[in-house]
């Protein structure tokens, strides 16, 4: 623990901050929980600290969104101390039952929901499903996020993919049943060495394919591979930029007006922290009929959903209004009658505030995929 | 002179800088041993006087011709050293270097191996030294002219400065006037005297004497030629103005259809101006120019009927067939003074600049407190009726700078001083406005800068330290997302107006500059000088000089200095008529030479030139050095495939031996 506790300081550069507030200043939960990361980053540098900032329950407030690691001017990454911190708890055994059922079940079945590995391509029945075979060239290899394989909400989001590169003709294979949990969130609840395994289980996973390009599904999957996994040997794209390309190429005709008020919600792991803005509005301006309007906080001053950072196995102490709910307000303040994602977490996370706040009435939430699947 | 070699080593101490390291009497010792050494001494400052008087009294009394010393880089001392020896009466290029200090004692830990290196390299410099010829320097006039590239106020008082020293000078400004940004501020922190004021008699002081040639909406478009001797083409670009007729009446830009319908640059966006325009009022020289991306009669041929500025001019100077003019001289010296441009603002989306009109820059603000602005010098938000006086007030400081997410790591100097300023101005204009300023660290380094933040705090500017991370709307308000880190509360601050205070950063067109002069970037991107300490307004290139913000963000006293400075440099040259020409310069064996022109391709200052010459009967193309040209770099003779290439005192067979020594290092 010693040697480790000392490195904190050099992994994490918290020399290398001069405290200007920047990351506290732009961290979205700030409004509705005592989290100050500032203060972490200072504190950290007192090694004797450690193990007293990793019991403090703000550490769990924390949603990855990345914010501050983006804003900081001297290039640190303040959120990663915050897993740093949660990797002490992790390593000493002190977790929620949740936060350890869910890494036990990534470790098991490959998936963080508890859910047998041998189910995970069950959303495929009935449909035409091509599936990529180990050493045979693919164009695309399709990534499917554990959360939309296995969670009934989501599942249409896969469904209609397939259905929309079939109709494109698209050169593309899924996995299958050995496709296995990218662990973003196995990184951000801060199990280090399960997320190591995991990087090196899946890479040798996904070079066993001979794909151009990995397309994957969630932006959670989508940053944690660009930025993560540095030995693999394909391009790691996310649907969307697919989509936009197939529609580009006229491969694809949205026939179906759809005469609704579209605003899209930026995620973060797709936004802020990969700068892909454009193309989820292109897709969406594509749609026949339909008006985009935009958030005031939209592209790289995207409010966060909540959803990533481990928040779907720790709930927050804060009664305050959730940011989802702050963001469904905002989309129906602008006469919006769908709330657009592209992002499984985003999508739960909003339909839940959209219910709690009772608006289903006025308004839909759903991904991009759903959308057009109906359309074409 | 007796052709058998008879060398002295000296291994310098340098205090302890070598000698805590390496072990100098070994290594003397050692030397003493070497091939055709008749001496090996070692002291503590071989560039003291006693050090040099060592060498001289051993010329003379063991008749040595040829010399290493083992001390620093010859970047330090090879000039002193080489000037030892000619007061001793030696060809000065019988001179070696053993680098042991920057490439051992401060790169190593002390012990053996590092003392084994030292006695490597100077057995290294022994072998080449036995080998070297004499070089003779020789000198060329200087022509008695300087080019000065940028009228802002560096170019302006350097431009003053050589002229009122009696020498002539070309002034070349790109856009129609001078003045630069300093005519774009309102007030000067931290004595608040009006920037116009004391700017606008200089700038009329260099349209007006009789040594500046003053060349405004002009770029250099080619320089040649070495230091003492620069040939200089320039670009006059057409104003479409006879400059002779004009009297800048302005008639012409009131009734232009474009009137009030183009940004001004001078405003920077905050005004408008016509097509045909005068930068401001108080513009130098007081000529109109029609903007020939915008002119509906330059752009489409038709402008109505007739043109109405040439309808409006009673003085007859509108010349739509005007046309660009090149005019060529010769000068001595350059200096470039070329500015700097205002970070981007839209580099930070965070901070909705381009979303929202009450998120303005710095510079922009100072164009709406002017008195000379478009808004006569009122602090507003949007035009016409929606226009509004803001109460809430933020300033953000360290916009673009020390901010490694859009590379500039660097501080940009004049942030904190400007902002308080500026803070001081709203306070005073808009009464009872609260006023703000986000920060974190205020660096009042300057002379009376300190008092001047003590000034402002007390006039009621909140300082709150903290630096902002976003920045949206809600409702008609503001929002400000950030910390106050020393209570560590986040906050939401709405407010009326934010102010952001950008950094300075190179002039995106310093590319141009660089490759017409072949000037260096430093790790900033802003031109490199010579020696951070010692040569601050010199460059790598002789005769080429530095002043203002084009080498590094300055305030305006600092750039005055740097100016001056490169006034001082440039009229060294000018003053003493001669300059020394490179001796360790490159020549070619015509005899071998393919003429394959590989070097002509890789010599950076174009030194080398294919000739016809008749070999056997035979009409073959050949390389040839100018050699006034040659900087004595080495391209080419590292570069030639066939070895005909050579560069005196690095010819191959002076440096294999030299490195064959090396090469036996271990």
């Amino acid at each position: 623990m010693n040697t480790e506790m000392q490195g904190f300081i050099q992994k994490y550069d918290l020399l290398g901050c001069i405290q200007c507030g920047r990351c506290t200043g732009g961290c979205p939960v700030t409004v509705r929980t005592n989290l100050n990361v500032r203060r972490f980053v200072y504190d950290a540098i007192d090694q004797s600290m450690l193990d007293n900032l990793a019991k403090l329950p703000e550490i769990w407030d924390c949603t990855a969104c990345n914010t501050c690691a983006v804003r900081c001017p001297k290039g640190l990454k303040p959120v990663e101390v915050l897993i740093g911190l949660r990797n002490i708890l992790v390593e000493s055994g002190v977790i929620q039952p949740t936060v350890r059922d869910a890494l036990e079940s990534v470790f098991r079945e490959g998936n963080p929901w508890d859910k047998p590995r041998a189910i995970r391509s069950d959303w495929m029945q009935g449909l035409e499903v091509k599936i990529a075979e180990p050493g045979k060239k693919v164009e695309n290899l399709i990534f499917v996020c554990c959360t939309i394989a296995y969670d009934p909400k989501v599942q249409v989001i896969a469904k209609n993919l397939v259905k929309v590169l079939n109709k494109a003709g698209v050169d593309y294979g899924f996995i299958g049943d050995s496709e296995t949990c990218c662990s973003s969130e196995v990184h951000n609840l801060g199990e280090e060495g399960l997320f190591e395994m995991m990087v090196e289980d899946n890479t040798e996973l996904l070079n066993s394919y001979d794909a151009a390009r990995i397309v994957t599904i969630s932006p959670h999957c989508y940053s944690t591979y660009k930025s993560q996994y540095p030995n693999l040997k394909a391009k790691v794209i996310h649907y969307t930029h697919l989509l936009k390309e197939i529609l580009e190429e006229n491969k694809l005709e949205i026939t179906r007006e759809f005469p609704q008020k579209i605003v899209f919600h930026d995620p973060c792991f797709l936004g802020k922290q990969n700068n892909v803005f454009d193309e989820p509005r292109y897709i969406l301006g594509r749609i026949p009929g339909a008006e985009l309007v935009e958030f005031e906080r939209k592209r790289e001053r995207s409010l966060c959903c909540e959803g990533g950072g481990g928040k779907m196995w720790v709930e927050s102490e804060s009664r305050k209004e959730r940011l989802a709910e702050t963001r469904v307000n905002n989309a129906r303040e602008l006469g919006a009658t769908l709330l657009a994602v592209a992002c499984p977490f985003c999508i739960l996370t909003l339909d839940d505030a959209l219910k709690a706040k009772g608006f289903e009435e006025e308004m839909r939430v759903a991904e991009i995929l759903e959308i057009i699947g109906e359309l074409v | 002179m007796n052709n058998k070699p008879k060398i002295g080593v000296y291994v310098c101490h340098c205090g302890i800088n070598i000698a805590k390291t390496v072990d100098v009497n070994t290594v003397t010792e050692f030397a003493s041993h070497l091939p055709n050494v008749k001496v090996a001494r070692n002291y503590s400052y071989m560039c003291s006087d006693p050090g040099q008087l060592l060498i001289r009294e051993d010329i003379k009394n063991e008749g040595l011709n040829r010399v290493v010393v083992a001390s620093c880089s010859p970047r330090m001392h090879e000039l002193t050293f080489r000037k030892t020896l000619a007061e001793a009466g030696l060809n000065p290029y019988y001179l070696e270097m053993a680098n042991i200090r920057e490439q051992c004692s401060w790169v190593h830990e002390e012990g053996e191996r590092a003392t084994g290196k030292a006695k490597k390299l100077v057995a290294a410099a022994v072998s080449k030294v036995r080998l070297l010829e004499p070089l003779q320097e020789k000198e060329v006039d200087v022509e008695p002219a300087t080019l000065i590239i940028g009228g802002g106020i560096a170019g302006i008082q350097a431009a003053l400065d050589i002229a009122n020293a009696g020498f002539k000078v070309y002034l070349v400004e790109k856009t129609p006037s001078v003045g630069g940004r300093m005519s774009q501020l309102d007030k000067t922190f931290p004595t608040l005297d009006c920037s116009a004021c004391i700017l606008t008699p200089k700038m009329v002081d260099v349209a007006s004497h009789p040594n500046i040639e003053l060349f405004t909406y002009s770029q250099v478009e080619e320089v040649s030629g070495f230091v003492g001797n620069f040939q200089v083409k320039v670009r006059k670009k057409a104003r479409y103005v006879d400059v002779d007729k004009c009297t800048g009446c302005g008639a012409c830009a009131q009734e232009c259809r474009l009137s009030g319908r183009i940004p001004s640059e001078f405003d920077v966006g905050m005004g408008k101006r016509a097509a045909i325009y005068l930068p401001f009022p108080q513009a130098v020289p007081a000529k109109y120019t029609i903007d020939s991306q915008r002119c509906l009669f330059l752009t489409r041929g038709k402008c109505g009927k007739s043109p109405k500025c040439v309808d409006a001019c009673a003085a007859g100077a509108i010349n739509f067939e005007q046309k660009d003019e090149i005019a060529e001289f010769k000068v001595g010296a350059i200096i470039v003074a070329t500015g700097f441009d205002v970070f981007d603002a839209s580099r930070k989306p965070e901070y909705g600049y381009n979303d929202y009109v009450n998120v303005i820059t710095s510079l922009e603000l100072e164009r709406l407190v002017s008195a000379s602005g478009p808004t006569g010098g009122s602090v507003m938000i949007g035009t016409g009726e929606d226009a509004s006086v803001p109460r809430e007030i933020a300033f953000i400081k360290c916009v673009g700078s020390r901010d490694k997410s859009v590379g500039n790591e660097y501080c940009s100097r004049v942030c904190c001083m400007y902002t308080a300023k500026l803070a001081h101005l709203v306070e005073e204009k808009i009464p009872g406005a609260n006023v703000r300023v986000y920060y974190m660290d205020v660096r009042a380094f300057g002379k009376g800068f300190e008092e001047f933040y003590d000034r402002v705090r007390r006039e009621g500017i909140r300082y709150i330290r903290g630096n902002p991370s976003e920045i949206f709307k809600r409702g008609d308000k503001l929002v400000i997302k950030v910390e106050n880190t020393l209570t560590s509360t986040p906050m939401e601050d709405e407010v009326d107006l934010v102010v952001l205070g950008v950094g300075l950063e190179p002039r995106k067109d310093a590319r141009e500059i660089i490759d017409l002069l072949r000037l260096s970037q430093s790790a900033d991107r802003f031109f490199l000088e010579a020696h951070p300490k010692l040569a601050p307004v010199d460059t790598a290139t002789d005769g080429v000089f530095l002043a203002g913000c084009a080498q590094g963000p300055k305030d305006i006293p600092d750039t005055v200095a740097q100016a001056k400075g490169a006034a001082s440099s440039a009229l060294v040259l000018l003053s003493s008529g001669r300059v020394k020409v490179q001796a360790q310069i490159s020549f070619v064996n015509e005899a071998t030479c393919r003429g394959c022109g590989f070097c002509v391709e890789i010599c950076p200052y174009g030194a080398i030139e294919l000739v016809t010459v008749n070999r056997m009967g035979h009409q073959v193309s050949v390389a040839r050095v100018n050699e006034a040209l040659c900087k004595g770099c080495g391209a080419c003779a590292a570069g030639c495939l066939s070895g005909s290439v050579q560069q005196k005192s690095f010819m191959d067979r002076q440096i294999l031996p030299q490195i064959a020594v090396l090469g036996g290092m271990r």
